[in-house]
């Protein structure tokens, strides 16, 4: 099982203060979260992309590369990168450079993006986002496993005779998750190809991603990758801790009540009913999260936001201590002693290289 | 006998609401014309003013909270609806039009629907026909022809009380034809019903 820490990269307000980072500090400000995700024992740091204000990380393998130099062991990933309106031969470029680099210690999450005008800024027509994000991906998954691809689809020009450069480190593309809050089709994608599916459940109740996660599951054993619970699975979590409950209560609020995304709307209370958002004790944060294993079955990555809605640098360093010092190790335990050996632990560079070599190995028996 | 369920949706404000006493009126008449199709059936009422604030929430987070994520499934599922506003500033109300506005897209796609509304006078009358109808074509619902609005002068006695039910009754008997049919588009479900991927990598 795999603990990490994912940022949207967003330059708000503290409503407490009324100041507001440059873009400098916040761009900072990630890098020392990734510094620190790694310092207090957590597995991955992930940034988002973006190409809009208030937002700064439009560059991710920029930012991860950098943090691939200052880091030994986190996995880099991202949460999400755009596979509608980036060029699918970049993101393969990016992604293979960036592996070898930080000694394949990277993964990637694919998504659609929040942002309408993003799809026309980058040439692209929203509408086209799912059929997009077919194409585009059916052609990052050839330009990996491929030495030289012949291509025709219907968004980007042609390639003949096209080598992406450099190859996969050790032959092994990086792990793919496919994001999605509510489409079918991006589940069903990943269960077709046997890649990770992330559910970004931080913001919604877990009735629906249990149909979307149930949706994968089964349609990656139709596809034949294995049984339905050996499916790859990532979600979501939002937490604010202090040693009382009470204490986090008031001092998230006023960050909660002017939060983007669901500021000035349902009460602190009534979203932390609904949703994964736990405001409390770090023991309140494991209870809750040991039940996600109940709703959605054994997973294999957890991430955590940690970093938004204004929140200074020094609170989330704060929380990032007492995640990775309390929290983590309980729910590692927890979901260790729960997961039956026949289901997969979070994919990781090594792992997928002994696979890769296993399957070598075993056509040579055979 | 058959069974059908019918949604009312009403966007009366106050309480007592007289949006939701044309509403109830096209719900009783809704149901004697399913009865005399041998249909059988069950209204639920979905007061707009009781789910405000969660209406207001889901705009901005994206998701019903549990009552309004109930009131939506009712209407949802419903094999017909019922749907009055009163008339404000030329047109529903935004409370009325919040609730069409949270749905899913194609949610009441095929859904037979009766459109209703109130106002002081009646000469706010055609914002059904100008205003309401548009919304529900839209939204691909079926709208029987008949539309009822009910001035307040149309709750007193005479001509305008007559009118009134007069065109309560030939609404609820278009609406009632229309729900008591047997051919009516299955529901589809994304989550079940999966396009498989071969057909989206074929685009």
């Amino acid at each position: 099982m795999q603990f990490g820490v994912f940022s949207v990269g967003d330059v708000t307000t503290d409503p407490t203060t009324g100041r507001t980072p440059s873009e400098a500090e916040r761009i900072k400000a990630m890098v020392a979260i990734g510094l620190k995700t790694e310092e207090v024992g957590l597995d991955v740091f992930a940034t988002g992309e973006h190409h809009n204000p208030p937002f700064v990380p439009s560059s991710p393998t920029t930012m991860l590369g950098y943090l691939a130099a200052r880091t030994e062991r986190i996995i880099l990933s991202t949460a999400t990168t755009l596979i509608t309106t980036n060029d699918p031969v970049k993101i393969a470029e990016d992604f293979a450079m960036l592996q070898h680099l930080a000694d394949g210690r990277v993964d990637l999450m694919l998504g659609r993006g929040n942002t309408g005008p993003v799809y026309p800024w980058f040439g692209q027509d929203i509408r086209d986002g799912i059929a997009l994000a077919i194409e585009n991906y059916h052609l990052l998954h050839r330009l990996w496993r491929e030495d030289l691809v012949d291509w025709e689809g219907k968004f980007r020009t042609p390639l003949q005779s096209f080598t992406s450069t450099p190859r996969p480190l050790d032959g092994v593309p990086p792990f793919v998750w496919h994001g999605s809050i509510r489409s079918p089709e991006i589940a069903e994608q990943a269960a077709y190809y046997g890649d990770g599916f992330f559910a970004n459940n931080i913001f919604w109740p877990k009735e629906h991603f249990i149909r979307l996660i149930d949706l994968y599951r089964r349609r990656y054993e139709h596809y034949g990758h294995g049984s339905a619970d050996q499916a790859i699975v990532g979600l979501g979590g939002q937490v604010f801790m202090r040693k009382n409950s009470q204490d986090a209560v008031s001092e998230f609020r006023p960050y909660f009540d002017h939060a983007p995304v669901y500021g000035y709307g349902p009460s602190l209370e009534e979203f932390t009913e609904q949703t994964p958002l736990t405001v409390g004790s770090p023991q309140q944060v494991i209870e809750k999260t040991v039940r996600f294993r109940e709703y959605f079955g054994d997973y294999q990555r957890q991430m955590f936001l940690m970093d938004h809605a204004g929140l200074p640098l020094s609170t989330v360093m704060e929380q990032l201590e007492m995640l990775g010092g309390e929290v983590v190790p309980a729910l590692r335990m927890e979901f260790d002693s729960h997961r039956p050996p026949h289901v997969p632990d979070g994919p990781t560079h090594a792992g997928l290289r002994a696979a890769a070599e296993g399957q070598v190995v075993e056509a040579e028996i055979l | 006998m058959k069974q059908r369920r019918l949604a009312v949706v009403s966007g009366g404000l106050n309480e007592p609401s007289s949006t939701r006493l044309l509403a109830d009126r096209l719900a009783t008449a809704a149901t004697e014309a399913l009865a005399d199709l041998d249909v059988e059936s069950e209204v639920d009422v979905v007061d707009l003013r009781d789910n405000a604030h969660q209406l207001t929430n889901m705009m901005l987070t994206g998701f019903a909270g549990p009552e309004l994520a109930t009131a939506i499934d009712k209407v949802v599922k419903a094999d017909g609806l019922i749907a009055a506003t009163p008339i404000f500033s030329a047109s529903y109300s935004g409370l009325f039009k919040t609730f069409f506005d949270v749905l899913e897209v194609d949610a009441l796609a095929g859904k037979p629907a009766l459109i209703a509304a109130t106002a002081g006078t009646a000469r706010h009358s055609l914002a059904l026909e100008h205003v309401v109808r548009p919304l529900f074509s839209y939204l691909h619902a079926v709208v029987v022809p008949t539309t009822v609005f009910a001035a307040s002068e149309d709750w007193g006695a005479g001509s305008a009380g007559e009118a009134l039910s007069e065109r309560i009754d030939r609404a609820a008997s278009e609406l009632a034809r229309l729900v008591a049919s047997d051919q009516r588009p299955a529901p589809v479900d994304p989550y079940d019903d999966v396009t498989s991927f071969e057909d989206l990598l074929g685009g």
